[in-house]
């Protein structure tokens, strides 16, 4: 069983309440960070990590974090991307349901990376429970001084602010999000200018997904360089997987980076084979969006070599025989499964999600969904 | 200033000038067609994706061509890029595709509509559009709304370019209509049915691309083509009074603001030349008017067909 950097703590009865979180080596990373470390001795860590966003896409979070423009008397901010709505992927909610204040440090530690002094959560509308949630650790942060002004007599103050979406899907494209925490309608914007030179307010902004915040607690705590020797190559640290479909033992798991996807299916500490007994048919290993392996693909690729669960690995063969590790949410069918009748099903949500704001996904998605 | 390659043509523009409008400066048949983006609109863009253009190279610094097609309205030019457009075969397909999307849902009603002769998705349709469709489903219909006397909204028609939003918030005091819903279900209404009356609200039939957006006081009167572009002028404190009257004989159809070649509204005297509603709606009567020539309409071929423009030059008096 690999080593778990994020949910190790998840299960511990009361983990939710400050001390008991404390109590498990919680807040760590923000004291050393605030009070040994320059901001951009933070920034140097992440990026030596090799931390790449957790939110599908992958971009390097310390590259991203470094592109944020920096002018004098210019307020700037940290939105964490908490609208997780890609069907296929809960870990993000099993985070902060299980482990809030891992991501309120995450957000302090970060925060004081970058500099801004008003953060905010923008959480999708569904996870109203996981707000109230959020909110009882809010104000325990705030009343134990790790949130508010001069943290741990450092000098540096932080409000951090958990705003819910209305549950639209395309809020968790980052400009839309944005618009949306204006309290605008919910389209994305036009880039450039990207949210790191005009984001919220019209302020340089990075917008990071809750898991991203949440390993540079691990990433602070132990160095950048420890973080980077577990993975492969380029697919450095632990990913959260949220396992679905036909499995005998579905849910979150935290993975090393470089695990084969055939240990992760049928292995004892993961899902444990297909359920019932049944045959592999297919499977989408990064959420609803990526492409869908067929059973002769999911554990090899096309040239023959075992399928890891990397970004590159998954990507192996591109759109014509492999996929994405997305956001992680692997979706497994049995041979029962329609694979039509799933597409439809796909199709009926990206058509109703769609914002309509160009024309080719709002024209074209209604259309999938009426020919499927 | 920065070099860029378009088509085979090298221009310099300064730096941050979009494909697009790098293009327009260069002007000729490389310029890609625009549903959306309204250069005298800030903020418009980005959302028909007619204007997708191939990027074969990013810049001399990274030669390296772009994956997918941009779109060209705002992708901002790089020094030493070279983007293709009519000489790519990808692009062709690809707007001919965004044609299609945009046709599906469209009503082809253009024998009825009053944007038949001057509306660019007829042009589009001309140049890419297959005669056949593959769209076997029904086509998407919206319960019409009334958004006051004298413009029309014809929803079915829309393709939610978003210009008239735009023109509500930069032209107007207030905006009352805007994009409800989403998705294939998004349309421009206003809120709570209410009409949009303003001094400025006329210029959204002006921006509209396509027929969704027409002027009451013409309605069904005449086929554009019909009319005679007049450039007339009148002392208005409201708004340049520069303009478009459309005749037949003695009579003022329609007036329009002045349109350049993209059929956006001519800037003159360093202005966008936006009309009033009173000059729009009200002026009909030709004594309102001053007849400056015949107005030469660069774009839509069917209404300059006839060579009328240069017939006539310098001399309305011969139509009386």
């Amino acid at each position: 069983m690999s080593r778990k950097l994020l949910i190790e703590h998840a299960e511990v009865p009361g983990i939710t309440s400050f001390e008991t979180y404390r109590k498990h080596g919680g807040y760590a990373s923000v004291e050393k960070a605030l009070k040994t470390m320059s901001p951009e001795e933070v920034v140097e860590e992440v990026k030596k990590s090799g931390l790449r966003g957790r939110g599908g896409a992958g971009f390097p979070t310390g590259m991203k974090w470094s592109f944020l423009a920096k002018p004098e008397g210019v307020e700037r901010h940290l939105v964490c991307n908490a609208d997780e709505s890609e069907p296929g992927t809960f870990k993000d909610r099993y985070l902060m349901e299980k482990l809030p204040h891992l991501l309120i440090e995450g957000m302090i530690t970060s925060s004081y990376a970058l500099g801004a002094r008003r953060s905010y959560i923008y959480i999708r509308g569904e996870f109203m429970y996981v707000l109230r949630i959020l909110e009882k650790a809010i104000a325990e942060a705030y009343a134990n001084g790790m949130l508010g002004k001069n943290i741990l007599g450092s000098g540096y103050d932080l409000d951090l602010v958990v705003t819910p979406g209305g549950g639209a899907y395309i809020c968790g494209e980052e400009t839309a999000l944005l618009e949306s925490l204006e309290g605008k309608r919910g389209n994305p914007r036009m880039k450039p200018p990207f949210p790191a030179v005009k984001g919220l307010w019209g302020n340089p902004t990075v917008v990071n997904n809750v898991e991203s915040i949440a390993a540079v607690v691990p990433i602070v705590n132990e160095g950048g360089e420890a973080y980077a020797k577990i993975g492969i190559e380029r697919s450095t640290g632990t990913k959260l997987i949220s396992a679905s479909g036909n499995l005998v033992r579905p849910g979150v798991y935290e993975i090393e980076l470089g695990l084969s996807v055939e240990e992760f299916i049928y292995g004892d500490n993961y899902c444990r084979g297909v359920a019932n007994g049944k045959k592999l048919k297919a499977c989408i290993p990064g959420g609803s969006s990526v492409p869908i392996l067929p059973h002769y693909l999911v554990t090899k690729t096309a040239a023959g070599t075992d399928r890891l669960m990397t970004y590159e690995s998954l990507a192996d063969g591109g759109f014509a025989s492999g996929s994405m590790l997305g956001s992680g949410g692997f979706i497994v069918f049995d041979e029962d499964q329609c694979i039509v009748r799933n597409t439809w099903n796909f199709a009926r949500f990206y058509a109703h999600e769609s914002c309509g704001q160009c024309s080719p996904c709002r024209e074209g998605t209604g259309w999938m969904e009426k020919v499927l | 200033m920065i070099k860029v390659t378009i088509d085979d043509v090298e221009i310099e523009v300064a730096p941050g000038t979009t494909i697009l409008n790098a293009a327009r400066q260069a002007g000729g048949d490389l310029v890609p067609p625009a549903m959306c983006y309204y250069s005298k609109l800030p903020g418009t863009g980005g959302k028909c994706r007619t204007c997708l253009v191939e990027v074969a190279a990013g810049s001399t610094a990274d030669p390296r061509p772009m994956p997918k097609l941009v779109a060209s309205c705002s992708t901002p030019v790089m020094d030493g890029m070279i983007v293709k457009n009519k000489t790519s075969e990808r692009v062709h397909t690809n707007r001919g595709g965004v044609v299609e999307f945009l046709l599906v849902n469209h009503p082809l009603d253009c024998p009825i509509c009053d944007q038949a002769g001057e509306c660019h998705l007829q042009d589009l349709g001309y140049e890419h559009g297959s005669a056949k469709t593959r769209y076997r489903e029904e086509r998407r219909t919206f319960s019409p709304i009334d958004i006051g006397n004298k413009i029309k909204l014809h929803m079915n028609r829309c393709i939610l370019c978003y210009r008239c939003v735009a023109v509500a918030n930069q032209l107007t005091d207030s905006r009352v209509h805007g994009v409800m819903h989403r998705g294939e279900h998004a349309e421009i209404s206003t809120y709570i049915e209410n009409a949009i009356d303003n001094d400025f609200s006329g210029n959204m039939i002006d921006v509209c691309p396509v027929g969704a957006l027409t002027d009451k006081t013409f309605r069904f009167k005449s086929r554009v083509w019909f009319l005679k572009p007049y450039e007339a002028e009148c002392a208005c404190n409201k708004c340049s009074g520069k303009a478009v009257v459309w005749m037949f004989g003695n009579e003022i159809f329609r007036v329009t603001a002045r349109k350049d070649k993209y059929g956006e509204v001519e800037t003159i005297e360093d202005k966008t030349a936006w009309i009033c509603n009173d000059c729009r709606f009200d002026k009909k009567d030709p004594s309102n008017w001053t007849l400056i020539g015949p107005r030469k309409i660069d774009r839509h071929s069917v209404i300059s067909q006839g060579k009328y423009a240069t017939k006539n030059d310098n001399n309305p008096k011969l139509l009386r």
